[in-house]
């Protein structure tokens, strides 16, 4: 692997200051995706910027209710509050169904988020990737595709967003605090990471440098009914190749409101707005549950190996409204 | 008193057990060497076709990089002595991935990243990397591994199975398995005057100091191997392999000490893999299940490089009974690494399939699949037509039907249901032969009344060191503690691979029979005083072994399994997982479970999980790593038993074990996708039975609600 320099910033301005002085500089979080792609050429930092040492480490209730999770917050960390746990059970379970104890343990809430596809072809140097090599082709695309896309992609990628947890915050409608050279931002989850169009290469909105501070989630009484399911081709320790996150509100059996997002179909966490649109204002059933998740997938385009993933994304969204409408019951 | 008998059968920790797990036991490349350089190997990114062109001089200019090899510079290996081992002699590129050059290096971060500078330029050629039964290469080999004949025929297959009542005629599918033992390949190897030393992750080093001295045409003395704790293998190390020649032809070149070890990624492929399968299966019984024909067809790949043929067939041959028999095995050469050993070659893929078959069969008849092995259970070998030593193949489906709770179990598939969970349970019937090489072994006697054992038997983490150690004390007849073993240096008596099931086998007849003779020598020695010196004495059982009668030899077992299968998206969990064997005496319960275990372990991972996913525009397997190519995790089963009956066998050896390495993974798989088969209904005959076979099915019957059950 390449030989890389290595610092520890003092607070958030001198880490923006470096990756902005520096094109080849990266920042360094739990480490558990990065120094892999190191390991693999996929990625060749010259400096790695390691901001866990940043005061960036707390949860704390907002002032109106909901969470503000400091960026290096551990995923297990994050996973264990028992605010997160009472009055966010997704994000707990999207926490808990990631990766393993020891990965959890190392994964902060900023690179999570920020963690790149593990599309097989992005991983190795000697197939064809326009993410990992723009203008090189896609090798994934009639290739082996079980695990990608099936909504959103272009012919230029297919891969997906591996996180869990980026799932459960686009279905809270979370907002990522972000510090650029030029000052503080806010950017939606929702608006955070890009379908790949004609720049694969260009994951998120952010601008090089941007470096995410903390992650604040709005109050969202509902979310107590809230869950993740997630499937995967093993029961610990795997990606997922399906998950929902559901939360769900309802007045008697009709539906107030409902938020639902979909993971591993998409080069982003998939935010089922035309689901929960034709959801709202209706009496809650397996049948309306299954013509939402129609609906919403619609528009899925499955490649060669992956059509299954329609009716498990239609199965899951069953369960996990269903699951919620039963658990309000008395 | 302490009792100066009976340490075999008796529970005893690995005797390394603390080394290892406080990292204290070192492995290939951790013994610290002085000057030590680091090399890094380079694969091909061609599939077929020569190098015409190697840049070193970007890898070379990068400060702490010592040396490239390649085929235009490289030190001369002697051509014959074995096509996949002529590393770094010829530009021809056989496979994707083979190794095409190495880089040397004052440190292992510069040689990877002079490793990625290294420029070649091929020029290509077609490839064929897919393996079909329509594939127009296929041909029948002249032998199957290790050497049994490639077809036999028995009977009039044809009339015999056109005249069934009921017939079963199904193809199954095994995809590429990779080995991954935990510590992958590695070597540190060295030079010194003419000689060869290297630390080397292997099943065996005397065979492997025996290539090493072909290939470096050198006298065997001249090469030491030296193999003391090996972190797995599950038969890819078998054999000398890429990684130890490429360390020693880097050490001569540097001239310095070299380490090298593979990575992940580099495992799947250049140091064997199981070979993927398209089995037949036909069988002929009457309407009571009594089999009077049997055909399994087994087509397998090789490389371009060397033969290998996976012996899948074989398991048919003496399972079960049947008068009129056939077996066939057609193999291709296709451009893709050689196959090799993996746990039970031939065995796991062929029960796999015939013991699906079975399964199917007891459907069709309408019969239980226990009583339809019992009922097919012969008394003689069906092809060698002699009796077995012991056949207890029914003991272990009876034994294991009762702990198991089989009994008043409902054979309809597709009808149990537990809220999401569709339930279902299988049984299948195991058997691996139990053989044993020849070795040497030898045992000192010392002034103090301690006792050395030497025999250059490998301990891949199965406990063997620990089992030649009880069988040791035993024959000698002393307690544990006055004995010493050595194992894992070729520089000790001569001894065959850890492979086959043959180890224990093998070296505690070595052991015992060098025991024996020291006691002789003891009790004839004047006054029975030990001289200072000691009092050695060396065998070896190459006649013994090699006088041995040709009788049908085997261990046996039955797995049983309830799996339970998600409804609405296909995961399929596996509650209880339970074998019962039969495998001669058991030396120490302790590693015999860890072992039956590990097996049928496997041999769940293989049902469920495992799976190379070839890319044929590439020619390699994309999912090359242990997050993509998965592997059974505790989570997904949640109680798994092994069980043995007492067994006495005097026709074996003279421990009379036979073995448990690679029964446990025989016939595991096929209890687990029966049992699939009748929580859903679904038969998938293509491994692994991943969710989105089963979702698709669903799909086809009218979803998860098909059988009539409510939701």
């Amino acid at each position: 692997m390449r030989a890389f320099r290595y610092h520890r910033p003092a607070d958030v301005t001198e880490a923006v200051a470096l990756l902005d002085a520096d094109p080849e500089a990266a920042y360094l979080g739990g480490g558990t995706n990065l120094v892999d792609l190191m390991k693999l050429g996929v990625q060749r930092p010259g400096l790695l910027v390691d901001v866990t040492g940043l005061p960036l480490d707390t949860v704390e209730p907002g002032p109106d209710g909901g969470l503000r999770i400091g960026a290096t917050v551990r995923n297990s960390d994050l996973a264990a509050r028992p605010l997160v746990r009472r009055d966010y059970p997704l994000l707990a379970r999207a926490l808990l169904d990631a990766a393993s104890g020891q990965v959890r343990n190392m994964a902060t809430t900023g690179g999570n988020l920020l963690q790149r596809t593990r599309c097989a072809y992005f991983q190795d140097t000697a197939k064809a990737c326009n993410k990992r090599e723009p203008g090189t082709g896609c090798a994934a695309l009639h290739g082996q595709n079980r695990e990608l896309a099936i909504l959103g992609w272009s012919e230029r990628c297919v891969a997906t967003h591996p996180s869990d947890l980026a799932v459960a915050l686009v279905a809270l409608d979370a907002v990522a605090e972000v510090r650029e050279p030029d000052g503080p931002r806010d950017v939606r989850l929702t608006e955070l990471h890009r379908t790949p169009g004609h720049h694969p290469e260009r994951e998120t909105t952010l601008p090089r440098g941007a470096l995410i501070t903390a992650v604040r989630v709005p109050p969202l009484p509902f979310a107590r009914r809230s869950t993740y399911l997630k499937v995967r081709d093993r029961a610990a320790f795997a990606f997922a190749v399906g998950s929902v996150a559901a939360a769900l509100d309802l007045d008697g059996d009709v539906v107030r409101d409902v938020r639902l997002a979909y993971g591993a179909v998409a080069h982003r966490p998939w935010r089922a707005y035309r689901a929960e649109e034709l959801l709202r204002g209706r009496p809650i059933t397996a049948e309306l549950a299954a013509q939402a998740a129609d609906a919403e997938l619609a528009a899925a385009r499955p490649l060669r190996h992956n059509g299954f993933k329609v009716p498990l994304i239609r199965n899951l969204t069953v369960r996990a409204l269903t699951g919620l409408a039963g658990s309000v019951r008395p | 008193m302490s009792a100066p008998v009976g340490a075999v059968g008796r529970e005893h920790p690995r005797l390394e057990g603390q080394d290892k797990v406080t990292g204290a036991a070192r492995y290939a490349v951790e013994y610290p060497v002085e000057d030590v350089t680091y090399g890094w190997a380079v694969p091909a990114a061609a599939t077929r076709g020569r190098i015409v062109r190697v840049d070193a001089a970007p890898a070379l200019a990068l400060p702490g990089v010592l040396d490239v090899l390649h085929h235009g510079n490289a030190p001369r290996l002697t051509p014959g002595v074995d096509a996949d081992l002529f590393l770094l002699q010829e530009p021809t590129v056989h496979y994707r991935g083979q190794f095409v050059a190495v880089v040397v290096a004052e440190s292992i971060e510069t040689a990877r990243e002079a490793a990625r500078l290294v420029r070649i330029d091929y020029d290509t050629e077609p490839h064929s990397t897919v393996l079909s039964e329509h594939h127009p290469g296929l041909y029948r080999p002249d032998k199957v591994n290790p050497s049994y004949p490639a077809d036999t025929e028995d009977g009039d297959f044809d009339a015999g199975f056109a005249a069934a009542e009921v017939r079963i005629d199904a193809t199954y599918r095994t995809p590429a398995y990779h080995n991954n033992p935990m510590e992958p390949h590695a070597t540190t190897a060295r030079w010194q005057d003419g000689r060869l030393l290297v630390h080397d992750s292997n099943q065996g080093s005397s065979p492997v100091q025996a290539t090493l001295a072909e290939l470096f045409a050198l006298p065997r003395e001249a090469v030491r191997v030296v193999a003391e704790h090996v972190g797995g293998g599950f038969g890819s190390k078998g054999y000398a392999k890429a990684a130890v020649v490429l360390a020693a032809l880097a050490a001569r070149q540097v001239d310095r000490p070299v380490r090298l070890a593979l990575t992940r990624q580099q495992l799947f492929g250049p140091i064997g893999y199981r070979t993927p399968t398209i089995q037949r299966v036909r069988l002929g019984a009457d309407a009571d299940g009594r089999i009077a024909a049997v055909c399994h067809d087994a087509i397998s790949q090789t490389s371009t490089l060397t033969e290998f043929t996976e012996q899948a067939a074989v398991y048919t041959r003496s399972m079960y009974a049947g008068r009129h028999r056939r077996t066939t095995h057609r193999v291709v050469r296709l451009d893709v690494p050689t196959p090799f050993w993996m746990r039970a070659p031939g065995e796991c893929p062929g029960a796999y399939a015939l013991e699906s078959a079975m399964d199917e069969l007891a459907t069709a008849c309408g019969l239980d699949p226990v009583e339809l092995r019992i009922r097919n259970d012969p008394t003689v070998d069906p092809e060698q037509k002699q009796p077995f030593t012991s056949r207890n193949l029914v003991a272990c489906l009876r034994d294991g039907a009762r702990r198991f709770g089989w009994a008043d179990r409902d054979p309809t598939p597709g009808v149990r249901r537990d809220g999401r969970w569709l339930v279902g349970t299988g049984v299948a019937g195991a058997s691996y032969p139990a053989r044993a090489r020849a070795a040497a072994a030898a045992a000192t006697a010392a002034p103090d009344g301690t006792f050395e054992v030497r025999i250059n038997a490998t301990d891949i983490g199965t406990g063997a060191r620990t089992a030649l150690w009880q069988v040791a004390a035993d024959a000698l007849g002393v307690p544990v503690d006055r004995v010493a073993i050595r194992v894992g240096d070729s520089d000790l008596p001569a001894a065959g691979v850890a492979g086959g099931s043959m180890g224990t086998a093998s070296w505690s007849w070595a052991v015992i029979r060098a025991c024996e003779g020291l006691r002789d020598r003891l009790r004839q020695a004047p006054g029975g005083a030990v001289p200072a010196d000691g009092v050695t004495v060396e065998v070896s059982t190459a006649d013994e072994v090699r006088a041995q009668r040709p009788l049908p030899r085997y261990a046996y077992g039955a797995h049983f399994c309830e799996v339970r299968v998600d409804a609405d998206t296909g995961e399929v969990r596996v509650p209880r997982l339970l074998g019962v064997f039969a495998a001669g005496r058991v030396v120490n319960p302790t590693t015999a479970r860890s072992q039956l275990i590990g097996g049928m372990t496997m041999g769940m991972s293989m049902a469920l999980h495992e799976e190379g996913v070839l890319d044929e525009r590439y020619g390699d397997w994309v999912n090359h790593d242990f997050a993509m190519y998965h592997i059974s995790g505790c989570a997904d089963v949640e109680r798994i038993e092994a069980y043995w009956l007492p067994e006495e066998d005097p026709d074996l050896n003279p421990a009379g074990v036979k073995g448990l390495g690679e029964i446990g993974i025989v016939g595991a798989a096929a209890a687990i996708t029966s049992a699939v088969h009748h929580a859903t209904g679904v038969r998938v005959r293509d491994l692994p039975v991943r969710l989105d076979k089963l979702l698709e099915e669903q799909a086809e019957d009218g979803g998860s609600n098909r059988d009539g059950v409510p939701p």
